[in-house]
């Protein structure tokens, strides 16, 4: 060996040596999925938003009581339904030290409604964006929109300069597997920067020290660390490995707490779960009958009668979960304690529906499930499996990885399948648009009421909000009457984590660790 | 050649398994999308172009992108490439050195209470699937005594394209569970080569000579016996690396290790066809490199066949 | 299966091993547990009332009852259930029966492949001998697992997902059993060589038997006794094999769980402290393979002493 790469390695000996010695306050962050790609308009999911979160930040956000508050926007006022003016903050700068201007958030916007961009669907209504000076952007929509903060709340503001200078104006093309220089490398305005990036492996988070906000956390540095497997991540915090697991398994939670060092926090997750039944196809797809049960408003009664979830709760969700009766959840606009009550857990009862609607011996039909999405998802198929079976619907489970359950659900190859969905807007308009309009996107129930379509258009431009509650309300009630879905629970989530460290758990699941510390 | 096979495996499997396009796009691309992509993407070609596309493109190492984490995968596998070869190397260590040692042990001392243990336990290591010691070494090591890390690779040092976790202590501790695992199903093997290698050899003519010359038994057993026993366990140790190459899926699936087996393992739940067919070509090129070089080195090591292509070739 | 076992039995009573075995406390204590164990496996209807794959007979409030003998326990469930209310040693025995459904039938593939062209290779010679010796050589390379996964991952992509959930298992024997053959290659070529060249197949060429005939009705019983011994170790190493498999999520599907399955599922339940989930499939499968590989151990001791 040369001399010269021994020293080389000496030296770095003593560098990593060094570095571990310094008081560092460093939190080791875990969870099963990494985030997909560091461009904040590439892909608008989960684990992705939540890292991007800590990097960028949007003209107004989210706190830790879920409400809307000011971020790069001071205030806003709309001069008329259709036009909106927001207020910068003048102090705001990116971390590399340039200021953040008008020009960076007409920008952003801009991007974000581009071809490639995930969420140009998302703020659709947003027909215009102009720089009316340095810190005054006008935003115009095509017609009223009640939610617009709501949506705006999750698109991050990027720098102009640094888009341009990295070639990245235009979001990163996820579905073509474009490489961009935004996809691996991330510059906002936010309380932390990026620093190391290996995707599925471990990201480096530093603290911003030209963030302009009034610093609220002590970490000086953040490391995701992705685990897969659900009992190597467990195994890992109890060693001590891991200060913070933001999907904590059920089982392991009395574990975890009791093993000295360690708590757990649980709280409500803006999601529930549910089950959708194809009522429009002629004939299922993996049915043994020749026609679709699934039709028969009874059929789907006695589904839902048949399903135990009390015993889901208790065995297989260890009580961590809320038995449901619609498919949103408290805080929504439009729901109601009523309208959550389920229809009672009653075999004898199913078992008579069935055989009014002419299937006294049941059918066969396959059952979809992800095995790696909501809190134990798989098991909480099986355990349905064995409930159908016994009122005589003999249940074939399929559980397969995420992103094929999902693409093959919107492929339209579901007869019976598993579905969760979340309120990132907090109002109900967002399950009916997607959920239950005729022909929506994630509409793979192929429900269709024309009234309910017709209180959809009410929620999109109403701006009374008496009226537009009172269009939630009955479409609700239609939804429910039909029994177009079959709601499970709303999902409990659990953050597990070192006693010293202090990160607030958040019904989005979304970690804000400007609001953290390490003790 | 060999290497021409497997490509061609590879390509048709990237070729007929699955259309690529399907992957790629989402279901709302029309029609008319479609059959740009595929025109861009050159899949109107004759089958022999796209082949022999194929081969130049794998020979420079582009295997296009993956379907699952859409990035390149020749930027994934090379990511991924050091982090299994300092296992496979440590691993192929720890069984070649312990296992040799055992083997010389249990070899001489045939009858001996230690050895009957040492060889009751080799025969309870192939017996143990590697998963199970996995979980049971990240259990005891990890969550009771909680002195070993339970997965990753700690600290890495980045040379250029090469990452290593040998010169950070959290990188040092995180590869003994591993290593430890992978090895010891190839150890039990070595175990028991060395030790049929000794007993056979300390049958041989030339022991029974040296023991009537008086040379003491030390010497006989290390000097003579185990220096010729040892010839047949270092080519097998070679062709083995492959062998731990191809479990090292099941240890880094264990061990959340980030290398290309665990990539796999990934790629072969997903059906995501770039991936396995770029693994497939470099675990074909290892095998066909690792026999190359045991080739060669029976050449030097054994006299009987350089004699034999010496009286061919003249 | 059960009957291969007894043939096995009467073979060795019939031989001059018979002492042998007798002697060997080992050998008789492992084959007791294996012949219990192949029973229990595949009579399983005889020994428990329960069927774990029979949904409509669960029920999920016996969810995670702990072992009989443990404070929570119920009598009737003597290894406690798992997390959907399964008995866990109907489940158990019912996995068990899978594995080994398995591992025969890929060491048959493997035996029946393997002898066929080993036997044939060895006594044709010539280049023929060669392509298929050159053949085990590149095979042996190749690590049964990469094997088997290459295997199970193309079958993925060519075959439709409902067929390849029927024929998981199929295509699971075949790349078990492919990744075996070299080893009865080798050997029974190796032993054909030797018999070749004794004098009753000689005389029996002079008389115009038939090559076919002196090649399995001659030859072949002579060199079982080498197959028999790498059959046995290829058995215990097949049904690792698929448990590998299995854990790793490419093997049998969940619906038809096999030991590995069983283990892979019970992972989740390693810190919950429903240890028993997890702990009893292991601890069998490792018991089952410990069992072969003993038996396998003296029968190459005993039956062939040559062999390494």
């Amino acid at each position: 060996m040369k001399p010269i790469n021994l020293l080389r390695i000496l030296l770095a000996f003593m560098f990593v040596f060094v570095s571990t010695q310094s008081f560092a306050k460093t939190l080791k962050w875990s969870m099963q999925g990494d985030s997909l790609t560091l461009d904040p308009h590439a892909q608008n999911e989960g684990p992705t938003t939540q890292v991007s979160r800590q990097i960028y930040e949007a003209l107004v956000t989210r706190g830790l009581d879920m409400s809307i508050g000011p971020q790069l926007a001071t205030k806003w006022k709309a001069v008329d339904p259709n036009t909106w003016y927001f207020f910068l903050r003048d102090d705001v700068k990116f971390s590399n030290g340039q200021k953040m201007t008008s020009e960076d958030v007409v920008f952003s916007i801009l991007r974000a409604k581009q071809p490639t961009s995930d969420f140009k669907e998302y703020i659709s209504t947003i027909s215009g964006v102009k720089a009316i000076d340095d810190y005054t952007v006008q935003i115009k929509t095509s017609k009223p929109n009640p939610i617009l903060l709501n949506q705006l709340s999750n698109i991050f503001i990027m720098s102009k300069k640094w888009s341009t200078d990295n070639f990245v104006v235009a979001p990163q093309n996820w579905d073509a597997g474009q490489e961009t220089f935004s996809a691996t490398n991330a510059m906002g305005t936010g309380p932390f920067k990026i620093t190391l990036r290996e995707p599925n492996t471990k990201t480096v988070f530093k603290k911003n020290g030209k963030w302009w906000g009034n610093v609220e956390h002590n970490i000086t540095e953040i490391q995701l660390l992705p685990i897969k497997n659900a009992a190597t991540r467990v195994a890992a915090l109890l060693s001590g490995e891991i200060d913070l697991v933001t999907d904590a398994p059920v089982q392991d939670l009395a574990r975890i707490s009791s093993s000295g060092g360690h708590k757990v926090e649980s709280t409500p997750q803006m999601r529930t779960i549910f089950l959708g039944m194809d009522q429009a196809a002629d004939k299922l797809r993996t049915g043994n009958t020749g026609d679709n049960p699934f039709k028969k408003k009874e059929v789907r009664q006695a589904l839902y009668q048949a399903i135990d979830i009390e015993a889901i709760k208790k065995k297989v969700m260890r009580g961590l979960s809320e038995p449901a009766g619609i498919i949103t959840f408290p805080g929504v606009t439009g729901y109601t304690k009523a309208l959550d009550k389920r229809l009672p857990y009653d075999v004898d009862a199913a078992k008579k529906l069935l055989a009014d609607a002419g299937y006294p011996n049941g059918f066969d039909v396959e059952l979809r499930c992800p095995n790696d999405r909501y809190v134990n998802d798989e098991a909480i198929c099986t355990a349905v499996v064995g409930m159908l079976g016994k009122i005589g619907v003999n249940v074939n489970l399929f559980a397969q990885t995420k992103s094929k359950h999902f693409k093959e659900l919107k492929d339209n190859q579901g007869d019976f399948y598993m579905l969760g969905w979340g309120v990132p807007t907090l109002d109900s308009h967002y399950v009916f648009h997607y959920l239950y309009e005729t022909d929506a996107s994630w509409n793979k129930v192929n429900f269709s009421d024309a009234d309910v379509d017709a209180a959809i258009r009410v929620m999109e431009g109403e701006v009374d909000l008496d009226k537009r509650n009172a269009a939630i309300a009955k479409a609700w009630k239609i939804v429910r009457d039909n029994i177009a879905y079959l709601p499970l629970h709303h999902q409990v989530i659990s953050w597990a984590s070192k006693s010293n460290v202090n990160v607030p758990i958040r019904p989005n699941n979304e970690p804000l660790f400007r609001f953290s510390s390490v003790n | 050649m060999v290497m021409l096979v497997v490509a061609f495996v590879s390509f048709s499997l990237f070729t007929f398994v699955g259309d690529p396009i399907n992957n790629m796009v989402g279901e709302e691309t029309s029609d008319k999308e479609r059959a740009e992509l595929r025109e861009t993407l050159g899949l109107m070609d004759p089958i022999h172009i796209q082949f022999s596309r194929f081969v130049v493109n794998a020979s420079k190492g582009e295997f296009g992108i993956s379907y699952q984490l859409r990035r390149p995968v020749s930027e994934l596998i090379s990511e991924r490439l050091p982090a299994t070869i300092e296992l496979v190397l440590i691993s192929a260590l720890i069984a070649l050195v312990s296992g040799t040692l055992l083997g010389v042990y249990t070899g001489i001392n045939r009858k001996g209470f230690l050895s009957d243990i040492i060889l009751a336990i080799s025969l309870l290591g192939v017996s143990l699937p590697t998963f199970v010691i996995g979980i049971l070494f990240i259990y005891l090591f990890a969550v009771i005594l909680g002195i070993l890390p339970s997965f990753g690779r700690g600290e890495v040092v980045h040379f250029g394209f090469w990452s290593t976790g040998f010169l950070t202590v959290s990188g040092l501790k995180a590869i003994i569970l591993p290593s430890v695992t992978l090895s010891l199903f190839q150890m039990t093997y070595i175990i028991r080569l060395v030790r049929a290698e000794m007993m056979e050899i300390l049958q041989t003519d030339y022991i029974k000579f040296a023991r009537a010359r008086g040379i003491s038994e030390k010497s006989i057993h290390y000097k003579h016996a185990l220096k010729n026993g040892l010839i047949p366990v270092i080519t097998i140790a070679g062709i083995n690396i492959g062998t731990l190459i191809a479990f090292s899926i099941i240890t880094e699936t264990v061990f959340q290790w980030p290398g290309m087996g665990f990539l796999f393992i990934q790629a072969v739940q997903f059906v995501d066809i770039p991936i396995m067919s770029a693994y497939l070509v470099f675990i074909a090129f290892v095998f066909v490199m690792i026999n190359f070089i045991v080739d060669i080195l029976y050449y030097f090591i054994d006299p009987r066949i350089r004699v034999k292509a010496e009286a061919v070739s003249g | 299966m059960d009957n291969k076992n007894l043939t096995l039995l009467n073979r060795i009573k019939d031989s001059d091993i018979y002492f042998s075995f007798v002697k060997s406390p080992t050998a008789i204590v492992s084959t007791v547990i294996l012949i219990i164990i192949f029973f229990c496996s595949f009579f399983v209807e005889l020994v428990t009332p329960y069927n774990p794959f029979d949904p409509s007979s669960l029920s999920l409030m016996d969810a995670f009852t702990p072992p009989s003998w443990t404070e929570d326990g119920l009598s009737k469930f003597i290894l406690g259930t798992d997390g959907q209310g399964r008995d866990m040693l109907a489940t158990i025995l019912y996995g068990s029966r899978i594995s080994l459904i398995v591992g025969f039938s890929a060491v048959i593939f493997a035996l029946v492949l393997g002898v066929g062209l080993g036997l044939t290779a060895g006594y044709f010679g010539g280049k023929y001998e060669m392509i298929v010796m050159r053949l085990t050589d590149v095979q042996l390379t190749v690590p049964s697992i990469l094997m088997a996964l290459l295997v199970d991952g193309i079958a993925r992509g060519i075959i439709s997902r409902e067929l390849h959930d029927e024929m998981a298992i199929y295509v699971l024997i075949f790349a078990i059993g492919i990744s075996e053959w070299p080893q009865f290659a080798r050997v029974s070529r190796a032993a054909t060589l030797v018999e070749k060249n004794k004098d009753y197949v000689s005389a029996s060429t002079i008389i115009g038997v038939s090559n076919l005939i002196i090649m399995f009705k001659h030859i072949l019983p002579n060199i079982m006794r080498p197959v028999l011994v790498i059959g046995t170790i290829g058995l215990a190493l097949a049904i690792i094999a698929e448990a590998t498999l299995s854990f790793l999520g490419v093997g049998v599907p969940p619906t038809t769980p096999s030991l590995g399955t069983l283990i892979r599922l019970g992972n989740d339940f390693l810190f919950s402290g429903e240890w028993w989930i997890t702990f009893f499939p292991a601890i069998f499968l490792v018991i089952l393979a410990f069992s072969i590989n003993l038996l396998g151990d003296w029968m190459r001791d005993t039956l062939n002493p040559k062999l390494n």
